[in-house]
C-alpha cells in the first residue's frame, strides 16, 4: 500500500505543475504589461522597473516561469500591492477562520446528509423520500447569499439566538468561536447536504438492489442492520468521492459566505483582492485553493483502500 | 524631562479638566475596548500621501498637530505652547509645549515639526499656497522655530490648523523626510493613541492603544483643539463590508460605534432606545460633479456649462441620501451658513435647465461623442450619484457612457490624464468634507492651475489671480467680495458642479459610550466606555 | 420534468415579452419615487415633461427604478447568460472532447491541461478571470464557461472512447472512412443524450454563478439588470426593503429549480446508465 500512496502522490505532481502554469499564464496571456498590472496605476517608472526585475520580465518566458515557481517553492508568494505586505503573511492571518468554517461545515454536512440519504433510500417513493429529495433540489437552486440572509434574519435578528456576524479566535474560547460559526456553517452546508444526500440515496438504493443484500435481508437480518452493515458500507466510496469533488463547491461557497457573515478569512481576502485587482494575491489564493483541492482528492483516493477491503492496489 | 515628571504632569492635567476625571478612575481598572466600524478599511497609513479620510482619521489617532480649529472655527494652539507674530507679519515664532513625546520615547523637537510641515506643504493644496509665501524655516532651538515669509499672508495659522485632508500632522523627522511620492513606512507619532502595527490585519481590523505618556492640554476638547484625554485602553477599528451587518452588529451590541450610519437603514434603529444617532460633523459634506478639462467634450466651456445646466441638486440628494432631514439644496460653493457662503451665479447649477443645456450644446457644436462617466459602485454615499448624472445629462442632450468600478479603481483611474481610449475619463462624482472647502484656498475643486490642479485639471488664469488676491487680503469684508467673485468665475468657466450638501449620521451605543467629540473628522479621545 | 419545462418556458416567454408586460424602461431613475414598497401607486416620468400614473408592482429600488420592470428585463440577461455559457461550454467541450477521444497525442496534452483547469475551483477561476479581463457581458460569459467546459470534454471523451471500440466504428475505420466523417456519423449522436443532460446542469450553474459574481460586485456592470445585479444592489436594504432580494431571488430560484428538475427528468429518460452513475 505505501507503493500505491507513493504512486498517487507522484500522479498529483503533473496536475499541480499544470495549475501553476495556468495561474502563471493568467497574467501573461492578458494584453498589457504584467508589471504595470501588478504595480497598479499610480506606480512610478522606477517602481515599474523594480517589479520587472523582481519578476524577471526581461528574461525568456521559461526562465520567468522557473524564477516564479522557485519563489513559490520557497514559500514566497509575492507581495500584495494593495495590502502592502507579503502575500504569505496575509494568507497566514486569514487561514484560521476559513479552516474553522470549512471543517464545521463538513461536520454538519456529514451529520445531516448521510442519515437523510439513507432514510430517503429506505423509504423510496414515500412522502419522506419526496420531501428529502425536494429539499435536495431546492438546496441546489437557492443562492448561498439568499440562504445566508434568511438565516441571519431568522436566528440572529428575530430570535436573537446567535450573533449576526464576525469571527472569534478559537484561542478566545470555544463558545465565542462556535456561536459565530454556526450560522455561516449552516448556510454553507445547505448546498453540500443537498449534494451528498442525493448521492447517498442513490448509492444506498443501488446497493440495496444487489444480490448479497437481498440475501442478507432474506436470511432475516433486520432492515436497519442491512442498511448499516451492507448498504452504507458499500455506498461509502461514491459518497467519499463526491465529498472530495464537492470541495470545489465548498471553496466557492466560502467566498460568498465570508462576505455575508463578515468573517475575516481567505474568502473575504479573495473578494477584496479581486475588487482591488490585487493580482499577486489573487494568483496566490487560486494556487492555494487548487492545491488544497487536489490534495483532498488525493486523500479521498487513498481512503478507498480503507473503506473497501476489496480494493487492493 | 524625566518620565516621572511627565506622569506627574499628566495627572495634574487630568485633575484640572475637572468633570472629565469622574468615572475615569473607575473605568481605568478594567481593560476597556471601544469597538468601532469606520467608513472604510484602513489601507494607507500616510495621511500626507493620500487625502483618504480613513487615513486622516488614522492620523488624528497617531499624530498630533501644531494648531487646531475649534468648534467656533477659531485657530487654537495644540502642540504649540506659545507663538508670536512679528509686527510686519513676516515672522512667526512657535514654541512647542513641554512633555511632547513620540511613541518610541524620543522627545518632539523643532526639527520634527519643520520637516513634517515641509513635507505637507508639497502635497496639500493649502500647504502649497503657504509654500508660495514661505521664505524659510529657522530652527532656534529644540523647542522653538520660526517661519519667515516673503510677504504677509493671512492664512498661515488657518493652514497649520487645517482640520481635514491633508492635515499637517507632526511626525518624527526621519519619517517626514520620506519623499512626497513615497509612503511613510513607520507608525510612530506623538498623538494620544499608539498604533499596534503587529495586530493590524488589513481588510479586517486596526488596533490602537492609549499612549500613556501623552500630555493633554488643560482645556476641554473642541473639534481637534483642546485636551485630548484618552479614557479607553483600546480602540479597535473593525472592517465590515456589508452595511446591514454593520447596523445589526450595533443593534446587537457587538460594536459600540458605527461612524457612518447608512441613511436608508435608519428605520432599523427605530425603537432601539440604547442607540443614539447624531451628526458629529455639523457642516456636513458636499457632492461634486467633476469634468476633465483636458479631453473633449469638456475642454469646451459651453459644453461644461451645458452639463451644469442639465444637473440639479435635489435629484442627487434624493437618490443618494433620501431622507430630507439629512440633506440641503445649497447654492453656496463654500458651504451654506459659513463665512463665505453666497449663492451668486449658481442658478444654472441648482435646478435643471434641459432646454438651456441643449442650446449650449448646439452652440458648442457638440457632436454626440459619449461622455465617459466613472461610476463607483461600492461606497453607499456615492454609488447612486453617477446613474442620476447619466440620466440628467442625457435629458440635457449628452450621450453618456457610464463605466462602473469600485472606488479604489476609480481613485487610481482619475489620475490618468490620457485620452479615453487609454484609461482616461470625462467626468466623475465624489464628495468633500465641508471643512475642506470653506474658503477659496483650501477648496481643491477651484484650483485652476492647469497641470497641478486637482484631477480634472482646470486651467484659468483669471480664477488663479482672484484666488491669489484672496490669499493676500487680510480684510474680511474684502475677502468676502473676492470669494463671491471667485465663485462666480468658477461657475462661469465651470471648474466643477457642486451638487448638494448632506450630513452623515453617526450611531453609537449610548448605554455604554459617552463623550464623543464632534468635528469634521472622527476622534476617539474624551470617549468613555461604561459597563465593561 | 413537465412542470420544470413549463416554468422554464414561462421564464423565456417573460424575457421575450418583457416590453409588453406593463413594464417601463428598467434603467429609468426617479429619485422622488425611491424605495417604494410593492404595489405602491406612483407616477413615472418617462421624459423631462410628461408624468403618467404607474403602479410599482414589486416596489422600487434605491434609485427609484421599477423592480418589476428590472426583474422581467433581468430574465433576459440571466437567461442569455445561461444559454450562452451552455452553448459555449458544450461547443468547446464537444470539439476538444471528440478530438481528444480520437487522437492520442492531442489527448495526452489536452487532458493534462484540463486536469489543471479542473483543479481550480470554478467560482475562483471565474472571479480571477473577470478581475483580469474587466467586467462586461462577454467577459462574464467566457469566465463562467471556461471552468465548465473541461467537464464536458471529459464526458465527450469517455463516450468517444467507448464508442470507438464498438465493432461498427472499428469497421468504418477499417474501410477508410475519414475521422471527421466517423465522428460526425457514429460518435456525435452517441454523445447527445449525455450532453443534453450536462447542458441543463451547466445552464443552471451559469445563472447561479452570474448571480454570485454580481452579488460580490464584479459581474455584469450594475446598470444592466440581471437577477444577480438587482439583488446585489438591494442587499444592503434587505431588512428594510426585502422586495429587492425577494422578487428577483424568487425568479432566480424558480428558474434554477425548473432547469434542475428538467435535467433530472431528461437524465432518467435519455440516459438510464448516467442516472445511476450520478
Amino acid at each position: 500500500m505505501p507503493g500505491f500512496i507513493f504512486r498517487r502522490l507522484l500522479a498529483t505532481i503533473p496536475v499541480l505543475v499544470m495549475v501553476a502554469i495556468i495561474v502563471f499564464s493568467m497574467l501573461r496571456l492578458t494584453p498589457g504589461d504584467p508589471a504595470a498590472i501588478i504595480a497598479g496605476d499610480s506606480a512610478s517608472p522606477g517602481q515599474l522597473e523594480a517589479i520587472r526585475t523582481q519578476l524577471g520580465l526581461d528574461q525568456p518566458i521559461l526562465t520567468q516561469f522557473l524564477i516564479w515557481s522557485g519563489n513559490l517553492l520557497r514559500g514566497d508568494l509575492g507581495r500584495s500591492f494593495f495590502f502592502k505586505t507579503d502575500v504569505t503573511t496575509l494568507i497566514g492571518q486569514r487561514l484560521e477562520p476559513t479552516l474553522s468554517l470549512a471543517l464545521l461545515t463538513m461536520a454538519i454536512t456529514l451529520a445531516v446528509s448521510i442519515p437523510l440519504g439513507v432514510i430517503a433510500a429506505s423509504r423510496q417513493g414515500s412522502l419522506t423520500d419526496r420531501l428529502i429529495m425536494g429539499f435536495a433540489v431546492m438546496g441546489f437552486s437557492v443562492p448561498v447569499f439568499v440562504i445566508g440572509y434568511a438565516l441571519i434574519y431568522l436566528f440572529a435578528v428575530e430570535l436573537k439566538w446567535l450573533p449576526v456576524q464576525g469571527y472569534a479566535d478559537l484561542a478566545d474560547g470555544l463558545w465565542p468561536w462556535l456561536e459565530r460559526l454556526i450560522l455561516p456553517s449552516l448556510t454553507l452546508s445547505v448546498i453540500y447536504i443537498a449534494l451528498i444526500a442525493r448521492i447517498a440515496r442513490t448509492s444506498v438504493l443501488e446497493v440495496l438492489g444487489q444480490d448479497h443484500v437481498r440475501t442478507a435481508r432474506a436470511k432475516g437480518v433486520s432492515r436497519t442492520g442491512v442498511l448499516v452493515h451492507h448498504a452504507l458500507r458499500n455506498a461509502a466510496i461514491p459518497i467519499v468521492t463526491v465529498i472530495g469533488l464537492g470541495v470545489g463547491l465548498l471553496i466557492g461557497g466560502v467566498v460568498v459566505t465570508e462576505s455575508v457573515f463578515n468573517i475575516p478569512g481567505l474568502g473575504r481576502l479573495t473578494v477584496d483582492a479581486v475588487l482591488s485587482r490585487d493580482f499577486p494575491t489573487i494568483q496566490a489564493i487560486v494556487l492555494l485553493f487548487s492545491v488544497v483541492y487536489v490534495l483532498i482528492n488525493l486523500v479521498v483516493d487513498i481512503s478507498y483502500v480503507f473503506l473497501d477491503p476489496r480494493i487492493r492496489y | 524631562m524625566s518620565m516621572a515628571g511627565i506622569r506627574v504632569r499628566n495627572i495634574a492635567g487630568a485633575a484640572l479638566t475637572g468633570a472629565l476625571v469622574l468615572g475615569q478612575t473607575v473605568a481605568a481598572h478594567a481593560e476597556s475596548t471601544l469597538r468601532v466600524v469606520m467608513h472604510s478599511d484602513l489601507k494607507i497609513t500616510d495621511p500626507i500621501w493620500t487625502t483618504a479620510y480613513i487615513s486622516r482619521d488614522y492620523g488624528y489617532m497617531v499624530f498630533d498637530t501644531l494648531f487646531a480649529l475649534d468648534a467656533d472655527l477659531n485657530v487654537r494652539p495644540q502642540m504649540v505652547g506659545d507663538y508670536s507674530v512679528s509686527d510686519d507679519g513676516l515672522t512667526y515664532s512657535f514654541t512647542l509645549r513641554d512633555g511632547l513625546m513620540f511613541h518610541d520615547g524620543e522627545p518632539v523637537i523643532s526639527l520634527d515639526a519643520v520637516n513634517s510641515i515641509e513635507r505637507w506643504m508639497h502635497k496639500d493644496v493649502m500647504g502649497q499656497k503657504l509654500f508660495e509665501f514661505t521664505d524659510r524655516f529657522e530652527i532656534v532651538d529644540d523647542n522653538t522655530f520660526e517661519l519667515h515669509l516673503k510677504e504677509p499672508y493671512g492664512l498661515v495659522l488657518l493652514s497649520l490648523a487645517k482640520p481635514s485632508s491633508n492635515v499637517p500632522f507632526i511626525m518624527p523627522a526621519r519619517m517626514a523626510k520620506t519623499p512626497g511620492d513615497a509612503q511613510i513606512e513607520e507608525f510612530i507619532g506623538s498623538g494620544p493613541f499608539v498604533f499596534e502595527s503587529g495586530e493590524w490585519e488589513p481588510g479586517n481590523k486596526a488596533v490602537f492603544t492609549k499612549f500613556e505618556d501623552y500630555v493633554p492640554r488643560d482645556e476641554p476638547p473642541s473639534w481637534a483643539a483642546g485636551g485630548k484625554v484618552v479614557n479607553v485602553d483600546r480602540v479597535e477599528w473593525l472592517s465590515m463590508p456589508d452595511q446591514q451587518t454593520q447596523v445589526t452588529a450595533l443593534a446587537e451590541g457587538e460594536i459600540d460605534v458605527l461612524e457612518q450610519m447608512p441613511h436608508d437603514l435608519l428605520p432599523l434603529l427605530e425603537g432601539e432606545d440604547d442607540i443614539t444617532v447624531w451628526s458629529p460633523n455639523p457642516l456636513g459634506y458636499q457632492y461634486m460633479f467633476r469634468m476633465n478639462w483636458l479631453l473633449p467634450p469638456f475642454d469646451n466651456q459651453q459644453v461644461r456649462q451645458a452639463a451644469i445646466a442639465a444637473l440639479n441638486q435635489e435629484d442627487f440628494l434624493k437618490a443618494a441620501i433620501g431622507n430630507p432631514d439629512y440633506y440641503e439644496v445649497c447654492g453656496a460653493m463654500f458651504v451654506c451658513d459659513t463665512t463665505f457662503a453666497t449663492d451668486a451665479g449658481s442658478d444654472l447649477l441648482v435646478t435643471s435647465h434641459f432646454e438651456r443645456s441643449r442650446e449650449l450644446l448646439a452652440e458648442a457644436g457638440y457632436d454626440g461623442a459619449p461622455v465617459v462617466l466613472l461610476h463607483s459602485t461600492d461606497l453607499a454615499v456615492l454609488s447612486n450619484l453617477a446613474p442620476v448624472a447619466k440620466q440628467l445629462l442625457e435629458r440635457g442632450g449628452f450621450t453618456v457612457d457610464m463605466q462602473s468600478m469600485d472606488w479604489q479603481t476609480l481613485v487610481s483611474r482619475r489620475s490618468n490624464k490620457g485620452p479615453v481610449g487609454e484609461g482616461g475619463w470625462n467626468a466623475l462624482m465624489t464628495a468633500w468634507v465641508a471643512a475642506d472647502i470653506l474658503n477659496p484656498i483650501s477648496t481643491a475643486g477651484i484650483n485652476a492651475s492647469c497641470e497641478d490642479a486637482w484631477f480634472g485639471w482646470p486651467c484659468d488664469q483669471e480664477l488663479e489671480e482672484l484666488r491669489d488676491a484672496f490669499a493676500r487680503e487680510t480684510d474680511l469684508e474684502v475677502q468676502k467680495e473676492l470669494a463671491t467673485a471667485i465663485q462666480e468665475r468658477a461657475l462661469e468657466v465651470v471648474t466643477h458642479g457642486y451638487t448638494g450638501q448632506y450630513y452623515v449620521p453617526m450611531a453609537y451605543r449610548s448605554d455604554r459610550v459617552e463623550g464623543l467629540v464632534p468635528g469634521p473628522a472622527t476622534y476617539f479621545w474624551n470617549v468613555r466606555k461604561n459597563g465593561e | 420534468m413537465l412542470w420544470g419545462g413549463g416554468v422554464l418556458g414561462l421564464m423565456v416567454l417573460i424575457a421575450v415579452a418583457a416590453p409588453w408586460l406593463g413594464t417601463v424602461d428598467p434603467q429609468l431613475i426617479d429619485p422622488a419615487a425611491r424605495n417604494a414598497m410593492p404595489w405602491t401607486q406612483g407616477e413615472i416620468t418617462a421624459e423631462a415633461s410628461e408624468s403618467v400614473p404607474f403602479t410599482f408592482r414589486f416596489g422600487t429600488d434605491s434609485l427609484g427604478r421599477d423592480v418589476y420592470s428590472r426583474t422581467l428585463y433581468g430574465a433576459r440577461v440571466s437567461l442569455i447568460i445561461g444559454a450562452a455559457v451552455t452553448t459555449l461550454a458544450i461547443a468547446l467541450g464537444l470539439i476538444v472532447g471528440l478530438l481528444a477521444g480520437s487522437i492520442g497525442w492531442f489527448d495526452a496534452i489536452v487532458m493534462r491541461v484540463l486536469d489543471g483547469l479542473m483543479a481550480i475551483p470554478p467560482i475562483l477561476l471565474a472571479l480571477a478571470l473577470v478581475a483580469l479581463w474587466g467586467s462586461g457581458l462577454w467577459t462574464v460569459i467566457l469566465a463562467i464557461a471556461i471552468p465548465e467546459f473541461p467537464r464536458v470534454v471529459r464526458l465527450v471523451r469517455a463516450v468517444t472512447l467507448t464508442l470507438s471500440a464498438e465493432p461498427y466504428v472499428q469497421a468504418a475505420m477499417a474501410l477508410g472512412v475519414p475521422l471527421s466523417r466517423r465522428l460526425w456519423r457514429h460518435i456525435l449522436p452517441g454523445t447527445l443524450p449525455a450532453l443534453i443532460v450536462q447542458g441543463s446542469y451547466i445552464a443552471a450553474s451559469a445563472i447561479l454563478i452570474e448571480a454570485i459574481l454580481s452579488f460580490l460586485g464584479i459581474g455584469i456592470p450594475p446598470e444592466i439588470p440581471t437577477w444577480g445585479n438587482i439583488m446585489a444592489q438591494g442587499r444592503t436594504l434587505f431588512r428594510v426593503f426585502p422586495h429587492n432580494i425577494l422578487f428577483p431571488g424568487l425568479f432566480l430560484s424558480l428558474t434554477i429549480l425548473a432547469i434542475n428538475v428538467m435535467g433530472d427528468g431528461l437524465r432518467d429518460e435519455l440516459d438510464p446508465r448516467l442516472a445511476r452513475a450520478i
